[in-house]
């Protein structure tokens, strides 16, 4: 007979996914491979001979690229000769400067580099990230983009990127033909939303130095390396290659920053039986070499199978860490759908959104997943609550602000509007006031309309040919009311002539200033040190939409009609049938219902029923003195003549108590006051009636929701509050009468 | 004022009197005004050599050397036309040129003074000599 709960855990979404051991022949293992060759670098006469396993003759390009250009020999003698658990607790020392490892790193080999990484648990890895991070403030890039490339959705999506804090938009297309159209959506969507905003179309390279050129795209990262050479060539490409590339794009002033990922040498079936680390160190030794000021790596596009095996999600931080000590930019991956579960995902998160990086994602969609043609959308649309409550909850900034919907809604309204009034000025297919208006508040593509799609690509041709450029839609916007939108555009131009945005780590604030890892950087040292999420900052990651002041959610105490009345002093009763009903001290005074939303009256008038069906005798009392459910019962009980009492807290938790019993013991207890009905309460007193008699009683079947304490607890916490301002220090228990109830 | 790569930067908001157009526009006359009445075109909007090259000096101030001389390469490269630096590139891709192909493409960047630049084309050359990434002519 098969377990059933293993059955039940068999329907869970994680075993959707496929484990597997680890395989190193074909790279299928994350770090410390078997075969991953022992660090070493000899040189003679200033040359390199030997290095990681191999001889001068026998590098292939990567090693080849590295030696050239990414080894600094000067330090390489003292950094190969300290032994890697040094540098491993250098790494995570707050007392060694960023700077000192980061001149060790230029002396030190991929092998080496990797061994070092290798040494890190899950917790040092984030310490040494959090150190090594090149600019002081984190950030975060959006994905936008949609099925129906709808020019209005794309414009309005960018928007709320933008003014939800993105540093960065990267959008791409379906359809290559596209890409001007998509690429001015998202140029003018990004600016209405916030100036400043950095935005990039994924296309193939020659249309994409083509949008650069013409100011319609500011930054790219599609220039993607490997860590072996058969892989690499594959890619059709050499690290001179794309390091040629890179300078290019540098040249026509657009931000660069290669890619690179554990897993991508194994899934392209090269990985020459090393571990996924080891080759991402060889990728980030040439992306270091190219001289790009940064990476986008944490295994981007081959997550899943990372996390296939042991140790995946500790080498993706690794990689990433790896990057940061090279000293690049690093927007850590966190893109690609990890896994479809929604718990692994997360906790592979954290190691990226605690410490921080220059970009948490490198690619957080912000419209539904269903419409992320990057086929990433690992965070989307519908989790953006969840990730801003999980930066209030740790009090980390990950780059996302919380915006109301009106607030939203008039930020995409108007990136919706500009990119019609720029398709009307520039002779493209027009977008309808409908499209406008679902662009604002609908969901995904699907609910926009049908676009003629020849109309469009055709438009989009001619507009290149007729050498459209940022300065045209800047003058559109200018000449439709968008003055702002329009300056914003320009201000992206003037960006490219100052090129400030090419050193590290650099993103642009609203004020048009370029803060990067040469006048922003990351300096942590230790507690009080480095980027802190606190004032005005903290402020606003706190304020979510749906925060609400404690002493707004009770409300006034509601009615104030009468339901009892206070007596005298509360003696012992002498009637052996007596059932004492000790309320709290709030109860029908400043609280007036039940948690559960029930009415006082009603719960007494259903007490004193029950406790007269059931052959007892109900006498009300109000406890003053103590606000505990099982005092206000056993107090009650002492007053009692049969010596049964059930005490009722305000919100509706209920004890039945007997005299003899010590306080903090009952008959019965009725924890679960959420889910009583005047019936439950009709119960209770039907079976307090029952102890005070001597009858055998059942207790009364209880109900159990182990989520209502999640649900409720600021509102018991509330309420119980105003329980205890009720309270009258050692004042005696009173008489208590109903008062008559009028007549209905 | 002498350019002070540890101090001026960011240049656009610290030295914009150095920036400026290839025709020598200043950044501050960049403006919506000047683009309307036509006196600045598209052509104009990109960044000189020689702001390049200031970058690459901040870069390499801040102890950036790798970084420094891609922008030193990118500086090389601002005044070469579009369509020949992506023949380059392709040129680059494995298996596309041949060694004296590559060649050629090294003496016409010396032609733009690109020297560093084609320097690194020869310097490829070699490699894939090696590594058997030449085109088989």
């Amino acid at each position: 007979m098969p377990s059933r709960r293993f059955a039940s855990r068999a329907t869970r979404d994680l075993h959707l996914e496929q484990l597997v051991s680890p395989l190193p022949e074909l790279g299928l293992v994350a770090a410390n491979g078997p075969v991953d060759p022992e660090p070493e670098l000899v040189t003679e006469d200033g040359v390199v001979t030997r290095m990681d396993g191999r001889d001068a003759p026998d590098f292939d390009v990567i090693d080849r690229f590295v030696v050239a250009h990414g080894l600094d020999l000067d330090v390489a003698y003292e950094a190969m000769a300290t032994d890697e658990l040094t540098i491993a607790r250098m790494l995570v020392d707050v007392d060694v400067p960023r700077a000192e490892l980061v001149r060790l790193s230029r002396g030190l080999t991929p092998a080496k580099l990797a061994r070092v990484i290798g040494l890190l648990d899950p917790v040092e890895l984030m310490l040494a990230l959090k150190k090594l991070r090149a600019r002081r403030a984190p950030g975060n890039q959006a994905h936008v983009t949609n099925l129906k490339e709808s020019p209005a959705l794309l414009a309005a999506d960018a928007a709320e990127a933008a003014r939800r804090g993105f540093a960065e938009i990267e959008t791409t297309v379906g359809v290559a033909r596209y890409a001007p159209l998509n690429s001015i959506a998202l140029l003018v969507g990004s600016q209405t939303g916030r100036s400043g905003v950095m935005t990039q179309c994924a296309v193939e390279e020659r249309r994409n130095l083509e949008l650069a050129i013409r100011g319609l795209v500011t930054y790219a990262e599609t220039l993607s390396v490997y860590g072996t050479e058969p892989v690499f060539v594959d890619g059709d490409d050499t690290p001179w290659s794309k390091a040629f590339l890179g300078a290019a794009y540098a040249s026509r002033g657009v931000k660069v920053r290669f890619t690179s990922g554990t897993g991508s040498e194994a899934l392209m079936g090269y990985a020459q039986g090393m571990s996924m680390l080891y080759l991402e160190a060889r990728c980030l030794a040439v992306v270091r070499a190219a001289g790009s000021q940064g990476v986008q790596n944490g295994s981007i596009s081959c997550v899943a199978l990372v996390l296939s095996v042991p140790g995946g999600t500790r080498a993706i931080l690794g990689e990433n860490v790896l990057a940061a000590w090279l000293d690049l930019e690093v927007a850590s991956g966190n893109d690609a759908i990890a896994s479809h579960s929604e718990i692994r995902k997360t906790a592979k998160l954290m190691g990226q959104f605690l410490p921080g990086t220059d970009f948490v994602t490198s690619g957080y969609s912000v419209m539904p997943r269903h419409d992320n043609t990057f086929g990433g959308g690992n965070f989307d649309a519908d989790d953006l609550d969840e990730w801003l409550t999980i930066q209030r909850d740790w009090q980390v900034d990950a780059g996302i602000e919380p915006v109301t919907e009106d607030e939203l809604m008039r930020v995409r309204e108007r990136a919706a509007r500009a990119v019609q009034a720029v398709f009307a000025d520039l002779s493209l297919p027009a977008i309808s006031d409908e499209e406008v208006a679902l662009a604002t508040t609908g969901y995904d593509a699907d609910e926009m309309p049908d676009r003629d799609r020849a109309a469009d690509v055709g438009a989009a041709d001619e507009l290149l040919a007729r050498g459209a450029s940022g300065l045209d839609v800047a003058l559109a916007l200018d000449r439709h009311g968008f003055a702002d939108v329009a300056e914003a555009v320009l201000g992206m131009q003037r960006q490219r002539l100052s090129g400030d945005y090419l050193q590290t780590a650099a993103v642009i604030g609203a004020d048009g200033v370029v803060r990067s890892a040469v006048n922003d950087p990351n300096e942590y040292s230790g507690p009080g040190t480095g980027y802190r999420l606190e004032g005005e900052r903290w402020e606003l990651l706190q304020a979510l939409p749906q925060v609400v002041g404690p002493a707004d959610l009770l409300g006034e105490a509601e009615g104030d009609e009468a339901i009892a009345s206070e007596g005298g002093i509360a003696a012992k009763g002498d009637e052996p049938a007596e059932v004492v009903i000790a309320v709290g001290p709030a109860f029908a005074g400043s609280i007036r219902r039940t948690i559960a939303g029930l009415d006082h009256r009603a719960v007494l008038d259903a007490v004193c029923e029950g406790i007269r069906e059931g052959g007892g005798v109900p006498r009300l009392v109000r406890v003053r003195r103590v606000a505990d459910v099982a005092f206000i019962a056993h107090d009650g009980a002492v007053l009692s003549g049969s010596g049964v009492a059930i005490g009722l807290q305000s919100k509706g938790t209920a004890v039945i108590h007997r005299t003899d019993l010590q306080p903090l013991d009952n008959l019965e207890l009725f924890g679960m006051s959420p889910l009583y009905t005047v019936e439950s309460y009709r119960a209770m007193g039907r079976n307090a009636a029952g102890y005070a008699l001597g009858k055998r009683v059942g207790p009364v079947p209880t109900q159990l929701d182990n989520f209502a304490r999640a649900k409720l607890i600021v509102r018991t916490t509330l309420l119980h509050a105003r329980e205890t301002q009720a309270i009258v220090p050692g004042g005696a228990p009173i008489e208590l009468e109903l008062v008559v109830a009028p007549v209905a | 004022m002498a350019f002070d790569p540890t101090r001026d930067y960011p240049l656009g908001a610290r030295r914009p009197d150095l920036v400026r157009t290839p025709a020598g526009v200043p950044l501050a006359d960049v403006t919506l005004e000047a683009i309307r009445q036509g006196t600045l075109g598209a052509d104009e909007i990109r960044a000189t050599p020689e702001t390049l090259r200031m970058q690459a000096e901040v870069a390499r101030g801040a102890g950036r050397t790798q970084l420094g001389e891609n922008l030193e390469r990118a500086a090389e490269l601002a005044t070469v036309p579009d369509d020949l630096l992506l023949e380059i590139y392709t040129a680059l891709r494995p298996g596309r040129a041949a060694a004296e192909e590559l060649e050629e493409w090294a003496v016409r960047l010396d032609g733009f003074g690109a020297s560093k630049t084609a320097a690194f084309v020869r310097e490829a050359a070699l490699a894939y000599a090696e590594r058997g990434l030449l085109a088989h002519a």
